[in-house]
């Protein structure tokens, strides 16, 4: 269950299947969820250029490495994966990956949802954002994640 | 006993102060050491705590050689 906080840029994509190979267990599960969170270049309205993002160095590994576990107890999973960037961030850059791998698609969605969902609520990270004029604000809260359909008509 | 205090992200800023070393004959509840470490600054309600990398409430008792960290809500991700 591999929990990485890393200053380095990374590609998400490229992680998943470098884990998939090393974790070796083709044909053990029949499905991989993920999220993947990226830098964005605005947020509430305002145009933002790039972002700082700091973090409680060991508190967070350890909260991380708790929440791994927690969901490998709630469902039944062959392996987890959290990356999770920290410092300097650019536009278009990854942030974050949660990743679970499980036999069936329902263990393994639900286990990625609440992977990040989770993190983004008691993960001690905290972004501070460069806005397009150069000013520098701290991000307040983060959004819910639950999402209402909107309905389509015609 | 000696506590370790830690502020973090705009607590910090507001604060100017990332760390202070707290020494009390006393026992102390995180409230109180917030209060010692701040200066009598109310604490404000939106700030979460932890003692040793824990998350714990303010009604929580600290222990010699404890590091206790306050911090703004969170917002990784």
């Amino acid at each position: 269950m591999p929990v990485i906080v890393t200053p380095d840029p990374f590609n998400p994509w490229q992680a998943l299947a470098d884990h998939e190979q090393q974790l070796n267990q083709q044909g053990h599960y029949g499905a991989v969820a993920s999220f993947v969170g990226t830098m964005r270049n605005h947020n509430e309205g305002v145009g933002v250029q790039s972002m700082w993002l700091e973090h409680y160095p060991s508190m967070t590994e350890h909260y991380l490495a708790q929440l791994a576990q927690r969901a490998q107890q709630q469902w039944s999973l062959l392996e987890v994966l959290i990356i999770h960037r920290v410092g300097q961030i650019e536009l278009g850059q990854s942030i974050v990956l949660t990743a679970a791998w499980s036999a069936h698609r329902a263990e393994a969605l639900a286990a990625c949802q609440f992977l990040i969902e989770d993190l983004k609520f008691n993960a001690p990270f905290w972004k501070r954002e460069t806005l397009q004029d150069g000013q520098q604000r701290w991000v307040e809260k983060n959004t819910s994640g639950v999402c209402v359909p909107s309905t389509t008509e015609g | 006993m000696t506590i370790t205090v830690k502020f973090f992200a705009s607590l910090r800023e507001q604060l100017e102060k990332s760390e202070v070393k707290l020494d009390s004959v006393n026992a102390l509840t995180v409230a109180q050491v917030w209060t010692q470490a701040c200066d009598e600054v109310p604490l404000p309600s939106h700030v979460l705590m932890a003692v040793n990398m824990a998350y714990v409430d303010q009604h929580t008792v600290v222990q010699d050689g404890d590091e206790v960290a306050f911090f703004p809500p969170v917002t990784g991700g």
